[in-house]
């Protein structure tokens, strides 16, 4: 009587895992097919040597890495990605989560703001990069400049700060990563705006029992609530910043000297301009390491950072 | 002592709608330049600054549509956003609610394989791609396009949807559990609603992707009839010369169903802010 | 119910789609030039009428997506039955080599050679093969130029007027008085695109030709000749003089041309160098724009200035095609006489045929004009490694903001050139 009742037991247990691997399969059966099948032919040629076109691929083992080791513009095109990530992560997050903040308020025109704070996002890269490439132009016709800033910056007798912006090597990246920034915070303002409406309201309302001010709130409430998405916004900007590359052809082409080469304009050299696939390849697992280590080093402090909260 | 908490208040509100003001006229100002070089001729798209141009062509939209043969291409955008997007939403919901809520072996590691594929940049995989697809007979079709594209937004929407499932509290499922739901029951009916503002980001961020996708569809797809919105704006930039107005018109035209969209799904974002009452 | 009606609507779509055309009279292109689909459509329509064949024209753009297709399509033994190949020799003599180009060798020269006789030479060798070239592939001809393009120097008559200028300079030295001239008058002076390094290595070649000849030239790229050589130095030293006479427009090492083109359409700039397409962009953006071309102005007297020219793009038959013999009748029909005026006149483009010359606009013709003074890599016994390239304009863009001096770039690309041709060695 007892075994039959613990057969019966593990039976349902199976039968439970099994159905919980059914939630799952649909995304795996995917994924296996469209991704794992072209990830592992990525993998096999970062190991070869291959133009991309010929019937033939040289196997050159680690040949490609030790390169990659030794490839100095590929590590500075690295730190350029990160300095852009950096300024993304401060500037256009602050920005994300003000706004978020703003807007999840009993404000004035709420809907109006929230609305258009989602169209940086929306626009076509064309848009972007023709109406950039008006405000940060540096030329001057009749005697007045042709860019938007430096129009201004004379205008307000600032004469001095006005510059070549797109070709100062001091400027470029900055330039780029500002507009970078500009172009994305929308996408956090949505995330975080959903994840502050996840808060229960009772707890502001008890909060304001308590007899706490908005900066008190904030800090208890708030942000300690917030702490899964503003890991999930920040990895989400480690992403989208270190892959920068289509706004960057579109200031500044192909780059200023090697000012501003950004890791997937190098892969896309490689590929395209030096015809080595194998080594584009090898460039992309190496890229996607780094990354795949950055985040979830982000993930471990994060976890930390909970961790002394908790106590 | 009210008067200066309410002068306070006032300072206070309205040095926040300086602020505000001045970041949406940031992000208007493209969208209203677009749309006014719209209305203008390519001589005049760049020479002309005023605001509200001297002369205005509304024929240009009609220009655009015709020209571009908008018609057919429009209808396989909207086929490729609704498939996709309904088939993100489903899949991804199904696969994070399992990785927040139910508990298997090999969780942890289906789960860190789908974050580490958001992460590694495949350049090249367009090759094994389209050799694949031609095996499997899928290139040149829209459902091997839908389901190489649901593949592409997959990730990270399993990642947000897992990052909300986990910030809600289990209370009401496990009182539909008591209830004897089934699992894809509680899922279904308690889990996915409760989930709505994240469901809402998930269809925001995969309407605008699957809209502006362009790469992968010239990649696939060969017959003309297949493709999708974008292939129109291409026919007004070419590899030398751009008519700017056509083209305005016609990224007018692209950008209107996404806005109107997220319009549409932000709503689903913001729940029940009237019952709050936490004004700042 | 709604649901299930979408549903089934859907899968008719799917159907509808998973439907392949399989005629034998049908002929595929593919090209990336999606500005020419009405023209292209057009011709196709003309050539059904003609001879029931139909042509269909399978458009993709930008140039980076058809480039990957091309790839990957050849990867998957799915190439239709004509194609444009992008960018360098190098990769065409790859697709030759494995097998995925019709060799159009015997086309070209049947009936004593009245289809290559018909074609500008020079746009010709762009596909050519010469006997023993370093590429190891079988001479011969292998595709066939629709258009001709060519890339000079381009003056604003206005403007140049204005600054008192009485005609384009011919020398060096008279553009670097002219450039005074203007900026006394506040005009800035070149524009170009040279945010796109193949821009300003044209710009650079076609002075190293002038400088030092094409003999020197190949020797470079063969490893004979340093870069820190007193010639190339010269050519270095071109941009630091235009950098110190201020005669480069600001911001133009990182605009693409796209942009540049917009600049000097609107009068913001005397000087362009930019290609014959420019003509159709000027066209349309400022049609009252004054201007005409130029060779480069000379720096050293006694060599000529060589300037790129080539076809403007072409096409290849696919060797494993069934259909090669009707897609070759379509392009010998398509760079006759009569289609090319008709492109020509369409897309406001050189003709690769050298009879449809006679019919078209002024500037244009201004710009055939030089094209006996013509000369492109693709033509060259020898090539540059890629990466070599990418160097040499990324040091020139160092010069011209003046980050380095002539002589520093010149070790720096000599030092990638020594490397390369290390690695080159030790590959083989």
């Amino acid at each position: 009587m007892a075994e039959t009742k613990a057969k019966r037991f593990s039976f349902l247990e199976f039968k439970g895992t099994a159905e919980n691997y059914l939630f799952i399969f649909p995304a795996v059966a995917i994924f296996a097919v469209f991704y794992i099948y072209p990830f592992y032919e990525i993998l096999n040629l970062s190991f070869h040597e291959w133009d991309g076109i010929g019937l033939t691929r040289t196997f050159i083992g680690l040949g490609n890495f030790k390169e990659i080791m030794q490839d100095k513009v590929w590590w500075t095109s690295m730190w350029h990605a990160g300095y852009i990530t950096l300024i993304a992560l401060i500037f256009q997050n602050a920005l994300a989560f003000g706004l978020a903040l703003s807007c999840d308020r009993d404000i004035r025109a709420r809907k109006f703001y929230r609305v258009v704070f989602y169209l940086p996002p929306v626009l076509s890269e064309v848009v972007v990069g023709l109406i950039w490439q008006w405000i940060l132009h540096s030329g001057i016709q009749s005697g007045e400049p042709i860019g938007l800033l430096n129009f201004f910056l004379t205008k307000a007798h600032l004469n001095h700060l006005v510059h070549n912006w797109l070709s100062d090597p001091k400027t470029a990246l900055t330039c780029i990563a500002l507009v970078h920034s500009w172009k994305g915070f929308g996408w956090g303002f949505i995330i975080m705006l959903a994840g502050l409406q996840t808060i229960d309201r009772q707890l502001y309302e008890a909060a304001r029992v308590d007899g706490a001010g908005p900066f008190r709130t904030l800090k208890d409430i708030t942000i300690p609530m917030m702490v899964p998405v503003f890991l999930m916004v920040m990895i989400l900007t480690i992403l989208g910043s270190m892959q920068v590359f289509v706004l960057v052809l579109s200031m500044v082409g192909q780059g200023l000297v090697y000012h501003t080469e950004v890791p997937v304009t190098r892969i896309l050299l490689s590929m395209t301009g030096l015809s080595r696939f194998g080594y584009a390849c090898a460039q992309g697992i190496v890229f996607g390491f780094i990354l795949i280590v950055s985040s979830f080093t982000l993930n471990k402090i994060s976890k930390r950072f909970k961790q002394d909260e908790a106590r | 002592m009210l008067n200066r908490f309410k002068a306070k208040s006032v300072i206070q509100s309205i040095f926040l709608h300086t602020l505000l003001m001045a970041v949406a006229i940031t992000c208007l100002f493209p969208l209203i330049w677009m749309f006014r070089s719209a209305l203008m001729t390519n001589e005049t798209v760049f020479v002309d600054k005023a605001l509200i141009p001297a002369s205005i062509h509304f024929e240009n939209f009609y220009l655009a549509w015709t020209k571009g043969g908008f018609g057919m291409y429009f209808i396989n955008s909207v086929i490729y956003t609704v498939s996709v997007v309904f088939g993100i939403v489903m899949v991804a919901s199904l696969a994070a609610y399992a990785f927040s809520r139910l508990d298997f072996p090999g969780k942890n590691f289906f789960f860190y394989m789908f974050l580490a594929a958001m992460m590694i940049p495949l350049p090249g995989s367009f090759v094994p791609l389209y050799v694949l697809m031609n095996k499997l007979h899928l290139a040149n079709t829209r459902i091997g396009y839908i389901l190489c594209m649901i593949n592409v937004g997959l990730s990270l929407s399993i990642y947000i949807l897992k990052t909300f499932f986990d910030k809600m509290s289990p209370a009401l499922e496990d009182a539909a559990r008591m209830d004897g739901c089934s699992k894809l029951g509680i899922w279904r009916h308690v889990a996915l609603p409760l989930a709505r503002p994240a469901i809402a980001v998930i269809v925001i961020f995969n309407t605008l992707n699957v809209w502006n996708e362009y790469i992968l569809a010239t990649l696939l797809l060969n017959d003309k009839n297949l493709m999708p919105l974008q292939r129109g704006l291409m026919v007004f930039q070419g590899s030398h010369s751009t008519d700017y107005p056509l083209l305005m018109a016609g990224l007018s035209i692209t950008a209107l169903p996404v806005i109107l969209v997220y319009l549409f799904m932000q709503k689903h974002i913001i729940k029940g802010l009237s019952a709050g009452a936490i004004a700042g | 119910m709604k649901l299930k009606i979408f549903l089934f609507c859907l899968c008719c779509f799917f159907l509808f789609g998973c439907m392949q055309n399989t005629n034998s009279n049908t002929i595929t292109v593919w090209h990336w030039m999606t500005d020419r689909q009405d023209t292209f459509e057009k011709l196709a329509n003309q050539y059904q009428q003609l001879t029931g064949i139909e042509v269909k024209f399978e458009l993709y753009a930008p140039s980076d997506a058809y480039s990957q297709k091309i790839i990957a399509a050849a990867q998957a033994r799915v190439l239709p039955d004509i194609y444009g190949i992008l960018k360098e020799k190098e990769k065409f003599a790859v697709f030759v080599k494995s097998g995925f180009v019709a060799d159009l060798t015997e086309e070209f020269q049947k009936n004593e050679g009245i289809w290559e006789k018909s074609l500008f030479a020079k746009a010709l060798n762009v596909n050519r093969f010469e006997e023993g070239n370093i590429y190891s592939v079988k001479p011969g001809i292998y595709g066939v130029p629709i258009d001709v393009m060519n890339i000079q120097m381009l003056y604003n008559e206005k403007l140049l007027k204005k600054a008192g200028i009485g005609r384009p300079p011919r020398t060096f030295d008279e553009f670097i008085e002219d450039i005074h001239a203007l900026r006394r008058i506040g005009v800035d002076g070149l524009i170009s695109g040279w945010g796109e390094l193949w821009l300003l290595d044209c710009f650079a070649s076609n002075y190293a030709f002038n400088i030092m000849g094409e003999e020197k030239i190949m020797a470079t790229y063969r490893g004979e000749v340093p870069y820190t050589d007193n010639d190339w130095v010269e050519v270095f030293r071109i941009f630091e003089r235009l950098r110190d006479s201020d005669a480069l427009f600001k911001g133009i090492v990182t605009k693409n041309n796209k942009y540049a083109e917009q600049d000097f359409a609107l009068e913001r700039a005397a000087f362009a160098f930019n290609g014959s397409w420019c003509v159709n962009v000027y066209n349309g953006m400022n049609p009252d724009l004054e201007y005409g071309a130029m060779l480069p102005p000379k720096v050293n007297p006694n060599l000529p200035m060589r300037i790129w020219g080539a076809a403007g793009s072409s096409f290849m038959v696919n060797n494993s095609s069934k259909k090669k013999d009707k897609a070759i009748d379509f392009l010998k029909w398509l760079t006759s006489e009569r289609q090319q005026v008709f492109l020509s006149a369409e897309t406001k483009n050189l003709p690769s045929n050298r009879h449809a010359l006679s019919s078209i606009p002024e500037i244009l013709s201004q710009f055939a004009s030089a094209m006996d003074d013509i000369t492109h890599p693709s033509t060259w016994k020898y090539n540059e490694d890629p990466l070599v390239t990418e160097t040499f304009g990324k040091e020139i863009q160092s010069i011209s903001i003046g980050e380095r001096s002539p002589e520093q770039a010149a070790e720096e690309v000599q030092r990638i050139k020594i490397r390369q041709l290390e690695r080159a060695k030790n590959r083989r």
